[in-house]
């Protein structure tokens, strides 16, 4: 102790003792409480004097203490109180020099928001030097920055929604775009199912921009799209995957029969007059459709390329028609609109 | 500039002047041509350039004095009810206003400690007599001094005391705010529970 000017333990009244320690409780040799900081009191109430340390806290470290050599042996006391709200505490127990028994330093631990409430404390009720006030100011901080992060997490997920919406449509027509068309034709090739693919391209279009403008041409792709989507069912896919060209998927058709009805329904809605500004805008449609057998090994890149071979089998053979891509490059013949006016069936 | 005081900022406009008012301004300020339509985001860093084209152009388009727009936006920061997370982490720096007064000194470690990246300008307290300080302020957006006095002059009344402020004379980089602090405990302020269950 040399140069320590202080003599060996020196006194402290309760008053200064409370400053420093609000949650301080004094306890004799038999864990009886003989006095308690002013936010213990505040806790507790005056009616604990007297009684003992047991009575009033479920010990949790120790498990027991009927005297005070059990408190000073523990490293680390936790208890809460047996009355509701059951707040818990941990704390240190220090030997008292002057009269027998104990001094044991009480705070709230991770539970002090919750103490705070439960016992409407208030930033005077805590020592200054206690880090209480700046646990819960840092509490409401981080909660007020995680809001505004998530609130920024959910307008960029919303973006994001929005951008992958706009990168599979096609802005004219609200069809899906060629990257859409890619997509599904992918994913119905490697699930190994049947279906049937469609390639669609618009005669004289051309014929209708140069001459009727470029307004008249948007609305016969609108118009186009249109009855394109109302020939199939809700769930096929129906894109525009260049200027007059579109391709349809239909998941699960891989015989003839179907692929003609459908082939005949779009011919039949397309032969049905388009006009602009009480002006006529005379296209015909052409197709080239393939199928694929459930199963069957082929790549996208040379299915397209027989759709489009048999698409060019219907623009040789008249146009307004439909034409099967055969697997040794031929095409198949399957539907036309003369058909249609002899009677063909729905 | 921190978003959040970008934010702020965006969020004072649109509430105040409404949203017609706030979308010329960032048309004229170029925050709606370099950030989009939504404006500032709280938790990203922008070029301080922007924050000032965004005031220049406020005062503009609103046509009011740059000092007292600052100023209002100080008092809306306080008490406006979208602001009541701000308001509660302010009062726990003290529990009174001259309490609070002397935690300003460690505004800038408390906010740090909410946000690493978030620097605020610098306070300093300087005690004159009984009741009278005065607030240095160096650093940050040009005019901070106003939105200063305007988060100061709510706070008063948060806390139900009778102050006065002004801003006093400016030297080059800092501002001065004068305060006198007549009583307390002149009215019921609003209440502040420690530990509230706020929304």
């Amino acid at each position: 102790m040399d140069g320590d000017p202080r003599p060996p333990g020196f006194g402290l009244g309760a008053a200064a003792l409370g400053q420093l320690m609000p949650m301080y409780l004094w306890l004799d040799a038999g864990c009886r409480i003989c006095g308690i900081g002013p936010t213990m009191r505040k806790l507790l109430g005056d009616a604990v004097l007297g009684q003992t340390l047991d009575s009033v806290f479920v010990l949790r470290v120790p498990r027991r203490a009927d005297h005070a050599g059990a408190l000073l042996r523990a490293q680390r006391l936790l208890m809460k109180l047996r009355d509701p709200p059951g707040t818990a505490f941990k704390g240190t127990a220090v030997p008292l020099s002057g009269p027998e028994g104990v001094l044991v330093n009480l705070s709230f631990g991770y539970a002090v928001r919750e103490a705070v409430r439960d016992h409407e404390l208030s930033a005077t009720d805590f020592a200054p030097t206690d880090l209480a006030i700046e646990l819960l100011y840092l509490h409401e901080a981080k909660r007020a920055v995680m809001g505004e992060v998530m609130r920024m997490a959910d307008r960029l997920q919303g973006a994001k929604a929005r951008a992958e919406a706009q990168a599979v449509t096609d802005a004219l027509t609200g069809l899906g775009n060629r990257r859409a068309m890619e997509m599904t034709l992918e994913k119905l090739l490697q699930s190994g199912q049947g279906f049937a693919l469609l390639h669609l391209d618009l005669d004289y279009f051309k014929q209708v921009n140069d001459t009727l403008g470029h307004a008249a041409g948007d609305h016969v792709l609108c118009e186009t799209a249109a009855r394109l989507r109302a020939s199939v069912r809700g769930d096929d896919l129906v894109t525009r995957v260049g200027g007059d060209e579109f391709v349809i998927l239909l998941a699960g058709v891989h015989d003839p029969a179907p692929l003609r009805r459908v082939g005949a329904q779009i011919l039949r809605r397309m032969s049905g007059p388009i006009t602009f500004q009480d002006q006529p805008c005379r296209v015909a449609i052409s197709i080239g459709a393939v199928l694929r057998q459930p199963g069957e090994a082929i790549v996208g890149d040379a299915l397209l390329a027989r759709a489009d071979a048999a698409l060019y089998a219907s623009k040789k053979a008249g146009r307004a028609r439909l034409s099967l891509g055969l697997p040794d490059g031929s095409a198949q013949d399957m539907v036309s609109e003369c058909d249609l006016d002899a009677g063909e069936a729905p | 500039m921190h978003g959040l005081v970008n934010k702020s900022l965006q969020t004072f406009l649109v509430d105040t002047f409404g949203m017609a008012a706030w979308q010329e301004i960032a048309h004229r300020s170029g925050v709606a041509q370099a950030l989009g339509p939504d404006g500032f985001e709280s938790m990203q860093i922008y070029d301080d350039s922007l924050t000032e084209a965004l005031v220049d152009a406020a005062v503009a388009v609103l046509h009011c004095p740059r000092d007292s727009l600052l100023e209002d936006m100080g008092t809306y920061l306080v008490s406006n009810e979208r602001m009541e997370p701000l308001r509660r982490l302010l009062r726990f720096g003290g529990v009174s206003f001259t309490d609070f007064l002397f935690s300003l000194d460690e505004l800038q470690g408390r906010s740090r400690l909410a946000v690493p990246d978030f620097t605020m300008p610098d306070l300093t307290l300087e005690e004159g007599g009984l009741g009278q300080f005065t607030l240095v302020c160096r650093g940050g957006l040009a005019g901070f001094g106003h939105v200063m006095v305007g988060i100061l002059r709510a706070l008063a009344d948060d806390y139900g005391a009778l102050a006065v402020l002004d801003l006093g004379a400016a030297a080059p980089g800092e501002e001065r705010i004068v305060i006198e602090v007549h009583d307390p405990a002149f009215h019921v302020g609003r209440r502040f529970d420690l530990a509230a269950e706020t929304r």
